[in-house]
């Protein structure tokens, strides 16, 4: 059986868009595919040392508020300063009590899977970035390299 | 419930934690070995199923038990 092989495009850089590119990348791998996930503007949050990623209630009228909280709170109550940081965290206490993984956690086991990450090159010059900044393991390439993977790729998944 | 060779308690965890940690526990094992693991997110009777498709591992055993799941997975 040949291997499968998924390749993803990460772009967001808040906690709740670090979820699906690696959820679906580690599982992916427990599968047998060949993963490639590359990471581009937003996304390159994703790949630094220390993670400091938030949620924000603002422009998202999906997201479920805890205690009825969008009813007291309209949109611009939304953007009081502090209510970012505070729905970040109880973002993260929930998960902590479902028992879902951490970012961190998750990243992790893409590399134990041997998932390549891939930092876009360009994105990293645009904002000034320093490689010292991302975890190990990165490699830094362009668009053309992507689609060397991307190409041969059976799943191919923008987030 | 069949014998097996290990157990892997992943209750408490979610998607997709419990199939990760299958996996990698398959990993350490033999041809033939069986694996028993125990997980409470109603979402892995679905995807232990789907796991062991595409990895072609024998799934012997899939049932819920009580207010836990719990599933043989015979390694190929």
């Amino acid at each position: 059986m040949d291997e499968k092989k998924l390749a993803i495009i990460a772009t967001k850089g808040s906690l709740d868009w670090a979820y699906p590119p690696f959820i679906l990348a580690s599982t992916a791998s427990a599968l047998g595919y060949e993963t490639q996930i590359f990471f581009t503007f937003y996304g390159l949050q994703l790949l630094k040392k220390k993670l400091s990623l938030e949620v924000t209630p603002l422009g998202n009228p999906g997201m479920p508020m805890p205690m009825g909280m969008d009813k007291w709170f309209p949109v611009l109550g939304l953007a009081l300063p502090g209510m970012q940081g505070m729905m970040t965290s109880m973002m993260k206490q929930k998960m902590k009590s479902k028992g879902v993984a951490s970012v961190e956690e998750l990243r992790e086991l893409c590399q134990e899977a041997e998932v390549k990450l891939i930092a876009c090159q360009m994105t990293v010059d645009l904002f000034d970035m320093d490689q010292k900044e991302f975890i190990d393991g990165v490699e830094y390439a362009g668009a053309a390299a992507f689609f060397e993977f991307a190409g041969e790729s059976d799943i191919c998944l923008y987030i | 419930m069949a014998d097996f060779d290990q157990e892997l308690d992943a209750s408490g965890l979610n998607c997709p934690l419990p199939i990760l940690r299958a996996k990698k526990t398959l990993n350490g094992m033999d041809a033939g070995q069986v694996l028993h693991v125990i997980a409470t997110d109603p979402g892995s009777v679905k995807d232990f199923d789907a796991f062991a498709k595409q990895t072609g591992n024998d799934l012997m055993e899939s049932k819920e038990e009580g207010g836990k799941f719990h599933f043989l997975i015979k390694k190929s």
